[in-house]
């Protein structure tokens, strides 16, 4: 595996299969009463969230906590960024503060990546979701809970299954991701949304496309959900908020004209009554609570993957990390 | 004056072979029925890979024995070891908690060397995350001796004297085709656990 995740095109299916593998023995931790294991003891984690966020940073928070690193959030309001400080100088600071990971969240897409490929930082670069690009932990999660009810077992993937995503594909890195990861890891992919909301050239995703909704869903094995994120939303993207839940909604007559094992996604937080209707939303065939719980797992899988072992420079370079001066230069 | 013969490596030759660790198996069995006063809190647990196996034959014969269900499990220590740092991260084995847990239970540890301990610290590690049993006993087919932690074992397969120029590899049907313990000379740098950082890639079929 790379050192770094940034982008879920970065895993080939065996780092997936891998990833995913580990993520479901460990989630045997959250039925114990220690939930705890000493795997990553003395090495620091930080949280650098430029971008608000509770439940992506809870999650990571809990996964870094059960593996017993050391955690440090650095939230971008209130701290020396808001005063204009370039992301550069927060990751050499993060460096001379001896930080083994750095999970990114950032409103500009591609900040991860600049992270990663830079020297700033000597440790992994985890990519908690940036701008309109990419969320690959999310994908992760939500390929572990659908392997869980598509194809259970260590080591399966999702060959052959069909896989609708439906809404606001434009603004949403789950989407991206999840198109990269599931071709990965075989299944195929139908993206629907209302043309307004796909983003300009999805012709070269490795994906079909759709604008009807009601048409995908008899041959659709797991439909997962975005969420309309309005606060991304500059324009007008659809006509009303009603029209959007008509055409593109979730609701009990849609969910009965999917196959009787299909599965309704939704990565959270749920838009009652606008994407998905509370009979949907509250039914055993919804897996949003399930995709929280498989989010920490998947997380804790990630966080040993990159850092549980040695470390292993990319570079050409194989000196031992040293407290670097950059810092100070 | 040094023969040439010292610097060839001795080839494994076998030591135990397939009804030899039958032989074994039965008679742990009966001691841990004698030790255990009939075995009526034992909970097994096999520690990854061949302990697991070594677990399960203990499993039957322990029924055989006692007539009664005992409850069998099986711990991976991957994330309790010692070591994780100097070598890449390694893919995570099924560890199986037996629905009763081991509260209170008397568990028994099954492996198959007993080389340095520091597996089984771990795994006593593991077991205080888990539960709080009321013992813990170790089992293993072979302890070769060279411990580096104050650990020792309840029931021996057989002792085997080494000298750390060797290897002891325990092969058995489950996963390696055939039952047999061999032993013979390997290079020494590659397995212990003094010389662990060194970038050579361990024989899996070696235990310990």
């Amino acid at each position: 595996m790379k050192r770094h995740l940034v982008s879920a095109a970065d895993l080939s299916r065996d780092d997936a299969l891998l990833i995913l593998d580990t993520a479901e023995e460990l989630a045997q931790l959250s039925g114990r009463a220690v939930k705890k294991l000493p795997t990553l003891r003395g090495r620091t984690v930080v949280n650098l969230f430029f971008e608000d966020s509770t439940r992506t940073k809870t999650s990571f928070e809990v996964a870094e906590k059960r593996l017993s690193a050391d955690v440090i959030n650095f939230a971008a309001k209130g701290s020396s960024v808001s005063k204009g400080e370039s992301l550069k100088d927060t990751a050499l600071t993060l460096q001379a503060m001896g930080a083994d990971a750095v999970v990114i969240r950032h409103h500009a897409s591609g900040a991860p990546a600049r992270l990663a490929q830079s020297d700033w930082l000597h440790g992994s670069v985890i990519n908690a979701g940036d701008g309109t690009h990419e969320h690959p932990t999310q994908a992760l999660l939500d390929a572990l809970t659908m392997r869980r009810h598509l194809n259970p077992g260590l080591g399966n993937d999702l060959n052959g299954r069909r896989i609708t995503i439906v809404g606001d594909v434009l603004h949403s890195r789950v989407a991206r991701s999840n198109v990269l990861l599931l071709q990965t890891l075989g299944a195929q992919v139908t993206c629907v949304a209302p043309p307004t909301l796909l983003p300009v050239g999805i012709g070269s995703w490795p994906c079909e496309v759709s604008y009807d909704l009601d048409a995908s869903l008899a041959k659709t094995d797991a439909l997962m959900m975005l969420r309309v994120q309005r606060e991304r939303m500059n324009a007008a993207f659809f006509p009303t908020e009603r029209e959007y839940s008509r055409r593109y909604g979730m609701n009990g007559q849609r969910m009965a004209k999917l196959p009787e094992h299909a599965i309704v996604m939704h990565p959270g937080p749920m838009v009652r009554g606008m994407e998905i209707t509370a009979e949907v939303a509250d039914s055993p065939r919804c897996t949003a609570v399930e995709q929280v719980a498989n989010g920490v797992s998947t997380r804790m899988a990630v966080l040993y993957l990159l850092l549980g072992g040695a470390v292993f420079n990319d570079g050409p370079s194989d000196a031992p990390r040293t407290e670097t001066s950059e810092a100070a230069q | 004056m040094t023969t040439p013969q010292t610097d060839i490596p001795r080839p494994p030759h076998q030591v135990l072979d397939g009804a030899d660790i039958s032989r074994v198996i039965t008679r742990i069995a009966h001691e841990i029925v004698e030790r255990a006063k009939g075995a009526e809190d034992v909970v097994l647990l096999g520690i990854h890979t061949r302990g697991v196996h070594l677990a399960r034959r203990l499993h039957a014969k322990l029924i055989q024995i006692t007539g009664r269900e005992i409850p069998l499990g099986t711990l991976d220590i991957t994330m309790y070891r010692d070591d994780l740092r100097l070598k890449p991260a390694r893919a995570l084995e099924h560890t199986e908690i037996p629905a009763g847990g081991i509260d209170g239970r008397l568990v028994i540890l099954v492996d198959d060397v007993l080389f340095s301990g520091r597996t089984v610290r771990a795994a006593l590690d593991a077991l205080g995350d888990i539960g709080r049993p009321r013992a813990v006993q170790l089992a293993v087919l072979v302890d070769r001796g060279h411990r580096e932690l104050p650990i020792r074992a309840d029931y021996v397969g057989k002792n085997l004297p080494t000298s750390l120029r060797e290897a002891v590899q325990v092969r058995l049907a489950d996963a390696d085709g055939q039952d047999a313990v061999l032993v013979g000379d390997r290079d020494y740098a590659a397995r212990s656990s003094q010389a662990l950082a060194a970038p050579t890639s361990p024989d899996p079929q070696i235990s310990e």
